[in-house]
């Protein structure tokens, strides 16, 4: 069981909903990674397609309302707040980023945000970089969880730096949610062999070619990392150390 | 009447409109919406009691994919 602010989860894989090709294709990749949690964006209405949170609201899976897009603390807390009001949820995906190309975010504005958010009661989940310092100031802020990110989001890069992901896992006792960057299953299966306690994704699963096939290799991974952690991997050594006894060995002369 | 921008395009309301008014003449989903009026959130609760005024800027939002 995943806990999170509270609340249980028997997944550990959340779903964003950005870059499936129709509702339809989302629904099937949503059932196919077993996913209890799915993030959701903003945006105006008449620039949006209805049916979103009909569906997801069918699917029995809770809101993640992210603040995706937003590029200032105040930007970010004004869409929170809109968020708030809009799902009746007070957790919050705090993304603030910093940067068109990468779209990693921007540190000195994030701690700003999630400060202020912590301050008006929401359940602060931030989109963080794999800097173990800043996880761990933003945890000790109050966060209830961190998500670094592994690569920027939808490069499919999976994870740049495996030992900051576990330097993060060391550094805070909140959930660490390895979080953009994500490109196959071993990827998934690495943030969680890492100490992740979660992984969540988007772009992998949404613009596979097989979208509901690769929601489903998702599910298998994280699953399979978890277990690989908690069982506790084989030290590495640098030759062989025989499977099989030698003892009564026939020598053939 | 009055003229506010809604998101982002001019639109006529009578004068005094509240924003409760505003959202019965759109076409909505029945949840997931949430109002700013000049940047600021206006709460579900003083959706009935928020006059519009002339030139104020109105933003609808809903759920979309992202993430």
């Amino acid at each position: 069981m995943f806990s999170l602010a509270g609340a249980g989860f028997t997944s550990r894989l959340i779903l964003g909903t950005g870059g499936a090709s129709s509702l339809h294709a989302l629904e099937q990749a949503i059932i196919a990674s077993g996913t209890q949690l799915v993030t959701v964006a903003l945006r105006r209405i008449d620039a949006t397609e209805h049916g979103l949170l009909d569906l997801l609201a069918r699917l029995e899976v809770r809101l993640l309302p992210n603040t995706a897009g937003c590029y200032t603390a105040a930007d970010a807390v004004r869409t929170a707040r809109l968020a708030r009001e809009a799902f009746e949820t007070d957790w919050i995906k705090l993304e603030v980023i910093g940067d068109e190309r990468t779209r990693l975010p921007d540190a000195v504005e994030l701690v700003r945000a999630a400060s202020q958010l912590l301050d008006d009661g929401f359940v602060v989940l931030p989109y963080t970089t794999d800097d173990p310092v800043l996880a761990r100031r933003l945890a000790d802020l109050g966060c209830a969880a961190v998500m670094p990110a592994g690569a920027p989001i939808g490069s499919g890069l999976g994870i740049s730096n495996p030992h900051h992901i576990r330097l993060i896992r060391e550094a805070v006792s909140c959930p660490v949610i390895l979080d953009a960057g994500i490109g196959t299953a071993s990827d998934a299966a690495l943030a969680m062999e890492l100490g992740c306690d979660a992984v969540m994704l988007a772009t992998a699963v949404t613009r596979a070619a097989d979208p509901t096939a690769m929601a489903l290799a998702m599910r298998h991974a994280v699953t399979a990392g978890h277990l690989a952690a908690q069982a506790g991997r084989i030290p590495r050594r640098d030759y062989a150390l025989a499977s099989t006894s030698d003892s009564g060995l026939v020598t053939w002369t | 009447m009055i003229t506010v921008l809604f998101n982002d395009a001019p639109r006529q309301l009578a004068t005094g409109e509240t924003v409760a008014e505003l959202l019965q003449e759109l076409v909505l989903p029945p949840r997931g919406i949430a109002v700013a009026v000049n940047g600021e959130v206006v709460r579900r609760a003083d959706w009935a009691s928020h006059a519009l005024s002339d030139g104020d800027r109105v933003d609808v939002l809903t759920a979309s994919q992202g993430g």
